[in-house]
Formats: C-alpha cells, sequence, structure tokens
C-alpha cells in the first residue's frame, strides 16, 4: 500500500526529472564569434553641418531623410497622426527653444535642422522602459529589441526631444519598396533611430552620413584622432536641450 | 465513495485520450503527419533532428545575440561552419514559409509571431 505521503514524493521526483531531462535538451549552443565593435571603447557621436546641410539643394536635403526610409522600410502612412519617422528636417525655433529669441539672428530663424535620436549619455527612455525593450548599449547607442516592446509608450513620453514614434496601425502595407535585410516592424511597437547599428557592424557609415556629402559627421568620441573630436575640439557646436542633463550626442555646427 | 471517484478519473481519462484511442482504432494514428519541402543545401546548420526539436530556442539565442551582445555569426556546433545570423539564413535553404515552417506549426497548434516583422520570401513576392 502506497501512503499519500509516499505517493507525492515519488510523484514530484518524476516530475523534476521530467524538467530536468527538458532542460538538457534546450542545450544552448554557444558557438559564436566576437562581436564586430568592441563596445566597451568606441562611444559614437554625430555631428551635423547646418551651414553645410543647408546650402544643399533641396532634392539632396530630403535625399537624407528618404535614404533612412528605404533602408529601415519605413512606413509612409497618408494620415499624419499615425506618422512614423526617424530623422526629418524642422524650424530652428522647434529645435532649439531655448536658442530661440526676438533677436534672433536671420540666418538662423530659416535654417533647417535634421532633427534624430540624440542617444543620449543618460537616456530617460531606457530608465523608464519596464521591460529592458530599449537600453543603452556600451558604445552609446541607445537601440530597442522590438521583440520585448509592449507598446507601453513610456519612452515617448519620457523622451524630451519626441525623437519616438508609435505603430498605431500594421506598417507593412504602407511600405513602398521593401529591403530585404532589414526587418519591418509590427502594430503596437515604438521605434527610432538606432544610428544604424547594423550597417556600423558591417564597417559602413549610418545611411543619413552616406548620402549627407559631408554636412553629417560620424564617429568615434572616444578617440582622440577621429573626425568627429577634432571637429568637437575646434568648434562651437550647440546640443539640444542641454539644460535637462540627458548629455545627448547629436552636435549641430552654426 | 472511492467507487464513483474512480468512475469519474475513468470516465475523464477516456475523454482525454478519445483522439488518440480513435485514431488508433482507425488505424489513422499520424497519418495526417505533414509533407515538409526539401531544403536545398547539403546540410543544415546544425544536426537535423536536434534542429527541429530545438530551433525555436537556437532563434533566441541568435535574437539575444545580435541585438543585446552585437554578435552577428554563428558558429555551427555539429559542422562548424560560419553563419550570417538572420532569419533570412534559414529562408536560403528552406525556400518557402508556406511549404516549411507553417505546415508543421499548424499540425502542433502553434503560432509564431516571428513573420510580423522578419520578412519571408513570399512576402517578397508581394513586393515585386
Amino acid at each position: 500500500m502506497i501512503t499519500r505521503r509516499r505517493f507525492l514524493i515519488m510523484a514530484g521526483s518524476a516530475l523534476s526529472a521530467v524538467a530536468l531531462s527538458a532542460s538538457q535538451a534546450e542545450r544552448v549552443l554557444a558557438a559564436f564569434s566576437k562581436p564586430a565593435i568592441d563596445q566597451q571603447r568606441v562611444k559614437w557621436g554625430m555631428v551635423i553641418d547646418l551651414r553645410k546641410f543647408n546650402d544643399l539643394p533641396e532634392k539632396k536635403r530630403k535625399r537624407v531623410y528618404e535614404a533612412c526610409k528605404e533602408i529601415h522600410n519605413i512606413p509612409v502612412f497618408p494620415d499624419p497622426k499615425d506618422r512614423v519617422e526617424w530623422i526629418w528636417g524642422a524650424d530652428f525655433e522647434h529645435v532649439f527653444p531655448e536658442q530661440f529669441h526676438e533677436f534672433l539672428e536671420e540666418q538662423f530663424k530659416w535654417l533647417e535642422v535634421p532633427i534624430l535620436c540624440n542617444h543620449c549619455e543618460n537616456p530617460p527612455c531606457a530608465k523608464v522602459c519596464p521591460t529592458n525593450a530599449t537600453w543603452k548599449r556600451d558604445d552609446g547607442i541607445v537601440t530597442m529589441d522590438y521583440h520585448r516592446c509592449i507598446g507601453c509608450r513610456y519612452c515617448m513620453a519620457a523622451c524630451p526631444y519626441g525623437m519616438r514614434s508609435f505603430n498605431w496601425r500594421d506598417p507593412r502595407p504602407f511600405i513602398k519598396k521593401i529591403n530585404t535585410t532589414y526587418h519591418t516592424r509590427t502594430k503596437g511597437v515604438v521605434e527610432k533611430c538606432t544610428f544604424c547599428v547594423e550597417r556600423l557592424e558591417k564597417g559602413m557609415q549610418p545611411a543619413c552620413v552616406e548620402v549627407s556629402e559631408e554636412s553629417f559627421i560620424f564617429g568615434d568620441l572616444n578617440a582622440l584622432e577621429s573626425e568627429v573630436s577634432k571637429i568637437l575640439r575646434e568648434h562651437f557646436f550647440i546640443r539640444r536641450k542641454p539644460e535637462l542633463g540627458t548629455e545627448p550626442k547629436v552636435y549641430y555646427l552654426l | 465513495m472511492r467507487a464513483p471517484l474512480i468512475a469519474v478519473l475513468l470516465i475523464f481519462i477516456g475523454f482525454f485520450f478519445f483522439p488518440y484511442f480513435y485514431n488508433t482504432a482507425v488505424g489513422q494514428l499520424g497519418a495526417s503527419l505533414p509533407e515538409l519541402q526539401k531544403p536545398l543545401g547539403e546540410q543544415c546548420i546544425e544536426d537535423p533532428n536536434w534542429m527541429s526539436e530545438n530551433h525555436m530556442v537556437l532563434l533566441k539565442d541568435w535574437r539575444d545575440n545580435v541585438i543585446r551582445k552585437g554578435i552577428r555569426t554563428y558558429i555551427s556546433d555539429t559542422y562548424g561552419t560560419e553563419y550570417n545570423i538572420s532569419t533570412y539564413t534559414c529562408f536560403e535553404c528552406h525556400t518557402s514559409k508556406a511549404e516549411f515552417c507553417d505546415k508543421c506549426h499548424a499540425y502542433t497548434g502553434v503560432k509564431p509571431n516571428c513573420w510580423d516583422c522578419h520578412v519571408y520570401p513570399e512576402l517578397l513576392e508581394q513586393y515585386k
């Protein structure tokens, strides 16, 4: 006669044996190569030369935004309320509200300022994310894991620059031409600029930098001899809302 | 007190395993196993049997390594060959989602949401 106590012990050990063998089956093959970028040493940053950029003809300025759209399968929605964008042009007044005043030089008033994610050193969006779907990599890039995004939009509320977009609708029908080497997003996730991580890992420059005719300069802020650090050492630059302490890493030359 | 309990248990077990008993009786057990499309290449990236059981573990592992660590090359544990980590690497040999992934997933009643975002061959046809 099996007692209840004995039965429970036997059932429990049988269950744990099954669980153990199952976990054995889920053996993770840890055979991966080294990462392409040594994230501990690099810190990416971008310099945007506003004067050079505004000297470009309108077509070429548009091309900068278009290139990003094409490469990242960004949808174009008919309703502006659904807008999903990673980089776009805005007025000086709206990009640098604290710099704008009555007597601002005429030339600044009409500048087109390209805006994108600033990849802050202290990203408020990453701090508020409840699922760790967005976080700052060691090389300073604030990136997204769409698998984990639950669409709560805390990050959109936290970002002081408004650089994040939410997919209110299924984006696929609104993508004109699909880039086969990149994914699309799905309804209910937030997306934003990633400094073209996948291109950096291949040793390429971000898409916008490549078509900007040298008005965008991208590189490693940690390396003294890199072009970005040289420019930052030698020129006066402004950043968006530096008083907030987020330490943005997109620098604007006037 | 014991007898009705055992009766209820037996009835429950009978209902629970009814599809199994029924199909065994008819001789149809396992008859509707899906026929999967034959892949193009010579070998899968790992042992095929291991892959059919654990591909989801591998894919999750790939995901975490690419997104979190920035590692984009996978070295096969079985064969030692290098592969680019991308869901599209699979489609280079398994050329159809409908004929390969979907058939087995439909049979086992699994609904993965990979293809809401990731690109698959049939989707590309639509955009051509």
